[in-house]
Parts: C-alpha cells; sequence; structure tokens
C-alpha cells in the first residue's frame, strides 16, 4: 500500500458515516483518557488512595462521602451517589471513598495502553511467524504450524488466565530480566500471546498465496535475495492484511484486558483499568449501578468503534471476505 | 481414506501430547513461579519449603514430574488439591460438567435460533433500515464484555425491576439440577444463557448473513429462480443449504470452546457452579493442580471437537472428501 493507495483509503471511508461516528468516538475516549491528570487536578481528588473519611461539596452542602443506609438503624455505609454535575464527584465515591469518574479516566489509561501495546506486540508476533511459515515453506512451516495448532486448542481466556496466575503477586524473574508483579508488560505480554494463533493464521495463509504469486516468482527470476523479497515484494502486500486485523486485535485484546483485570489477575493494584472498575462495582452494584457500569459502557463504546473501524477497513481492502 | 484418517489421530495425539505438555510447563516450570513457594505460603521457612518441595515431588528433575502428573489426571485420576487437602480434583471437575453443559447448550440453542433470525431478515432485506439497524445490533451485541453484560442483567432482573411483573418469576442467582426440577432448572438457566449467547449471536448473524448474499449470486440460486421457485423456498431451502457448511464448523468451535471454559466468566457473575466457577474458586486460592486439570481437559477436549468438525465437514462437502479443496 503506497502513498497514493493510503490517501485514497482515507477518502474512500471518510465519507462513510458509520466510520467517521467510530473515529470520533475513538479521539474521544483517548482524548479523555489523556486527560486524566487533568481533570485529577482540577476537581481535586486523589483516584487511588482510599479517602472513606472525606466529604465533597454539593449545592453548598458539605457532605460526607460515605452515608449512611436508609435502614431504620442506619447500619452499614454507602458511597455518595452521582449528580451529574462536572466538579468532583460527578458520578459519586466508590466504596473506599475515590471519585469514581476519576478512577474511570485513569481506567481508560491503563486498558487502552495495555490494549494497544498487547495488540502491537501480537501483530509484530503473528507477522514473523507467518512470514516464516508462510514464505520457507518446509519444516519450518510445519513446527510452527503445529505449534499454532496447541496454542489453538486452549480456550482463549483460560489460556490467558493460566499465565496469568502463575505470574500475578510475583512477577517473572527470567535471568537478568526482572519484571515485578505490578509491571503493564506481564499483562501486555500475556495478552498479545494468547492472541498470536487468531492472527497469525490468516497472515500466514496470506503470505503462502503471496509468495506463489507471479511478481514474486519474476524477482526471484532477477536474481532477487529472499531477504530482498520479503522486504520489497511480500512486506508491502502483507500490510493491508495486518492493517484490516489491527482494530479487531486491538479490540480482543482490550475485551481479554478487562476479563483478566476483572478476575484480578490483570493491572495489579494500585493502577486500575476498566475491568478493575467493573470488579470494584461489583460489591455496589444494587446500590450504587454506576460504579460498574460506567466503564462497561466505556468498554462497549471503544470495542464497537474499533469493530466498525475494522469492518469499514475489510470492505474497502479485502472485499471478498467482507460482512464478518 | 483410511490412512487420512490414521493420520488425522496421529495429528490429534501429537497435538494433545504437546497441550499437555505446555500447560505442565506453565504451572510447574515457569521460571520464577516456584509452586513450591505457593503451598508453602509467604515468608515459609526453608526447612518447611524443603520438606514441601519433597513431599510433592518437586526435587524430582521435570520430565519425571510431568509424567507423575499425567498419570495422576488420566490413569489414576487421584490427583489432589493443593489447598483442600484430600480434595481429589478429577471427581470435583465431573460433577461441575452438567452445570456448563446445560448452559452452554441453552445458549448454543438461542444463538442459533436467534441468529438464523436475524441473519435471514437481514439478507432478505438488505440495505434496508432493517438491515443496518440489525446488523449495528449484533456488532453492540459481540462488543459487550459478558461478565459486564451479565452484572447489567442483574441489576435489573435482581434488584431494580425484580418487583415487576417482567421480572417477578426471575429466581435468585444460582443453579437447580434438572433431576431436581426441571422448570426451575430451566428458569435458573434462561437469563445466564441469553447473556452468554448476545455475542455469539452477533456475529452469527452477519456471517450467516454474508454467506446469504454471496449465495444469492450462485448459478443454482439462479436456476431455481427461474424454474419458479418462490423466495421462501429460494432463501430458507436453497440459500441455507449454500451458506450453512461455514456455519456449522465454526459453531463446532465455539461450542466446544465455551464447554472447555470459555462460559468462566458468566458462570462467575451468574453463581453457577459449573467448571468455569470452579476453576475461578481454584484462582482465588492459588490452586494449581485443579486450574490444570481444567485447562487440559479443555483443550484435549477442543482438539477433539476440532477434529470431529472437520470429519463432519469433510463428509458433508464433496470437494474435501475428494481432497480438491485441500489446504
Amino acid at each position: 500500500m503506497g502513498e497514493n493507495g493510503f490517501l485514497r483509503m482515507v477518502r474512500a471511508l471518510s465519507v462513510k458515516r458509520d466510520v467517521i461516528f467510530a473515529i470520533a468516538a475513538l479521539g474521544l475516549v483517548v482524548l479523555a483518557s489523556l486527560c486524566a491528570p487533568l481533570y485529577a487536578r482540577v476537581a481535586g481528588v486523589d483516584p487511588f488512595s482510599s479517602n472513606v473519611a472525606g466529604t465533597a461539596v454539593r449545592h453548598g452542602q458539605t457532605l460526607d462521602l460515605m452515608q449512611p443506609n436508609d435502614n431504620p438503624l442506619h447500619l452499614g455505609l454507602t458511597p455518595l451517589g452521582p449528580d451529574w454535575s462536572a466538579g468532583a464527584y460527578s458520578l459519586g465515591a466508590d466504596s473506599q471513598g475515590r471519585d469514581v469518574a476519576s478512577r474511570l479516566l485513569y481506567g481508560g489509561r491503563s486498558s487502552l495502553l495495555i490494549a494497544s501495546a498487547a495488540a502491537f506486540l501480537c501483530l509484530c508476533l503473528s507477522g514473523s511467524i507467518g512470514i516464516c511459515a508462510g514464505y520457507f515453506g518446509g519444516w519450518v512451516d510445519i513446527l510452527l504450524s503445529r505449534l499454532l495448532d496447541i496454542l489453538w486448542a486452549i480456550p482463549v481466556y483460560l489460556f490467558a488466565i493460566s499465565l496469568s496466575v502463575v505470574t500475578v503477586g510475583h512477577g517473572i524473574h527470567l535471568g537478568f530480566v526482572t519484571l515485578g508483579a505490578d509491571s503493564f508488560l506481564i499483562p501486555i505480554g500475556i495478552i498479545a500471546l494468547v492472541y498470536v494463533p487468531y492472527a497469525a493464521r490468516p497472515l500466514r495463509a496470506r503470505v503462502l498465496s503471496l509468495s506463489r504469486a507471479d511478481f514474486v516468482t519474476a524477482a526471484r527470476g532477477m536474481g532477487a535475495s529472499d531477504f530482498r523479497i520479503l522486504r520489497r515484494e511480500i512486506l508491502p502486500n502483507l500490510a493491508p492484511s495486518m492493517v484490516v486485523l489491527a482494530p479487531l486485535v486491538l479490540a480482543l485484546c482490550l475485551l481479554a484486558e478487562s476479563a483478566l483485570s476483572f478476575l484480578s489477575l490483570g493491572v495489579q493494584a494500585p493502577s486500575a483499568s476498566w475491568g478493575t472498575l467493573i470488579q470494584d462495582g461489583e460489591g455496589l452494584l444494587y446500590t450504587r449501578p454506576i460504579v460498574a457500569i460506567a466503564p462497561g459502557v466505556a468498554i462497549v463504546i471503544t470495542v464497537l468503534a474499533l469493530n466498525i473501524l475494522g469492518n469499514a477497513l475489510r470492505d474497502y481492502l479485502d472485499p471478498k471476505g467482507a460482512g464478518r | 481414506m483410511i490412512a487420512a484418517l490414521l493420520s488425522r489421530i496421529g495429528q490429534m495425539a501429537l497435538v494433545i501430547f504437546g497441550i499437555s505438555v505446555l500447560v505442565f510447563c506453565i504451572f510447574f516450570a515457569t521460571p520464577g513461579a516456584d509452586p513450591t513457594a505457593r503451598i508453602a505460603g509467604r515468608g515459609a521457612s526453608p526447612q518447611v519449603m524443603e520438606r514441601v518441595r519433597a513431599e510433592y515431588g518437586f526435587d524430582r528433575p521435570l520430565p519425571v514430574q510431568y509424567m507423575r502428573m499425567m498419570e495422576k489426571l488420566f490413569v489414576s485420576r487421584d490427583l489432589t488439591s493443593f489447598v483442600n487437602h484430600g480434595q481429589q480434583v478429577v471427581p470435583e471437575v465431573a460433577s461441575a460438567a452438567p452445570v456448563t453443559l446445560s448452559l452452554v447448550l441453552w445458549a448454543a440453542f438461542f444463538w442459533v435460533i436467534g441468529s438464523l433470525g436475524i441473519g435471514i431478515v437481514s439478507a432478505v432485506m438488505r440495505d434496508s433500515w432493517v438491515d443496518r439497524f440489525l446488523m449495528v445490533l449484533g456488532l453492540v451485541g459481540l462488543s459487550m464484555p459478558v461478565f459486564w453484560l451479565g452484572e447489567v442483567v442483574n441489576l435489573f432482573t435482581q434488584s431494580r425491576w425484580h418487583d415487576t411483573w417482567m421480572f417477578r418469576w426471575v429466581p435468585p442467582l444460582g443453579y437447580v439440577p434438572l433431576t431436581e426440577n426441571p422448570l426451575g432448572w430451566a428458569r435458573s438457566l434462561l437469563l445466564p444463557s441469553l447473556t452468554l449467547a448476545v455475542s455469539f449471536m452477533g456475529l452469527y448473524a452477519r456471517i450467516l448473513r454474508s454467506e446469504l448474499l454471496s449465495a444469492m449470486g450462485e448459478d443454482s440460486i439462479r436456476t431455481a429462480r427461474a424454474k419458479g421457485a418462490g423466495p421462501v423456498r429460494v432463501w430458507l431451502w436453497h440459500g441455507l443449504r449454500l451458506s450453512w457448511l461455514s456455519y456449522v464448523s465454526l459453531f463446532g468451535l465455539d461450542f466446544a470452546q465455551l464447554l472447555g471454559g470459555g462460559a468462566l466468566l458468566t458462570e462467575v457473575v451468574f453463581a453457577l457452579p459449573g467448571v468455569g466457577r470452579l476453576t475461578y474458586q481454584a484462582l482465588a486460592t492459588l490452586d494449581l493442580p485443579l486450574i490444570m486439570a481444567t485447562v487440559m481437559y479443555a483443550a484435549i477436549f477442543v482438539v477433539i471437537a476440532n477434529a470431529l468438525v472437520d470429519g463432519i465437514y469433510a463428509l458433508l462437502d464433496p470437494r474435501i472428501r475428494e481432497g480438491q479443496h485441500g489446504r
């Protein structure tokens, strides 16, 4: 895909209403997440430390963050609910008295960072595997394909859970490489790895058909080396397939990250991602549903936008496989 | 034919062996993740660590440990939990399996019915607002995290609207065995299985629609139309016949993945005591043998299901059987 091809694609896609919606939504989510520290400073809230004894100002009145329950004896505490203003505690507080809105924004930072890094890593790995298996063939292909078969057979979430459960709380110590238990690199690596079979299979098939194409035979006939063929012929033609996969893999990574964090196996405290927030809100589901609902809505909007974008890209670049 | 079957079985055995090695390595040979430390607890003295290591056989070479573990899992089936001493893992999994099976069967029922309906309606009314609406709905369905959707469902059916006429029938979270009370069984599984089915419904409806639309361009459809077949016959009989192969093969894979533990999150949110929830509970206590057993069984189950799907596919599609369509 040359520069002209790219421009043509942008022009063709930018007239579609659903693509405009998707890009606007994604831009908004990313921008909001980037502004998380700004919001926390302006509103004067700390999203990470517990603030059970804190107060918030509503309509000129100072209210405790943890309100006594309505039952006759006023037993137990319920966090302050949302008032939908723009200031501090606009979405209320969670069970630790932390500002839900600021946690939502910070959670978006973690979720988006982990998911996009994992998707990038996954595509790099899958691309390399696809090229090795598809272009060189022979025993390399057999070995890699069998390996993918094995990974493919383990249900994705179970695989991710298995890898997380042995690293959670301990981190990874591999010779001179040490990753702390709270390092984002652990969930990134795990999520990237579990989706490799998903992305590597179509890429391998594409490389295989490309390496049998006439222009590759022609290049080889003209004496081009393998490296030159890969760089000049295969890679540029593989790029569209990777571009189509990117938003879809990113969407899957985001969902996987939220599931892992929901099971407390993803990002570790004090960091939080959208999945962690849903987990936090589970205990308050019937009294303060906003705590669990809001991060889920953020996930749905982001994943939906990515899926719309991915489908539009596929329709444009790969019309035969359209509609999936 | 027999040679192909044998080679297929050989490949399957190889993949199963690979899976067992991989899963074993994840749990017992990950560098830096020492299972002894897990069992002995934080800050255990070196003597305690040494005793645990000897008792569980972690001081033996890895291949020996692997063989012993496989023997306990598949031959003697007396692998015990690291956490609840004396609790056997295999019967535990076996007793949880019917719950998962019931849940996934109901979900599959809903997602097949739903996706057939949505897919056919959108294909017939393609490019109308109905089609566009249904496809967006499908996309929303497959963009929702299933555990979050489950919580939203719980919020409305257990709390907010529980006392209205709509959801008064919803039983409290949990499972009722079929043998105890068939109606209660169906009621306790209705909402969980619908929740689980939503994302698949979206995905399958989209696939069916695109397959149906591409089938409509085939010569056989044109012939059928020319011979005077009505729209119902063209779409439901000729159209589905051309497009159901990829639907069925995909269905087999997803069904197996769900049975193998893909329904974990749904079971957790709806408190259904299936294999997934068992795994989840083992996560909290880091009970490695239990998690390993469920992952191993799941993977082997998926491999066998894949082979079955391939076999059915080959039986149904003469192009593959004759090897003309081979990869």
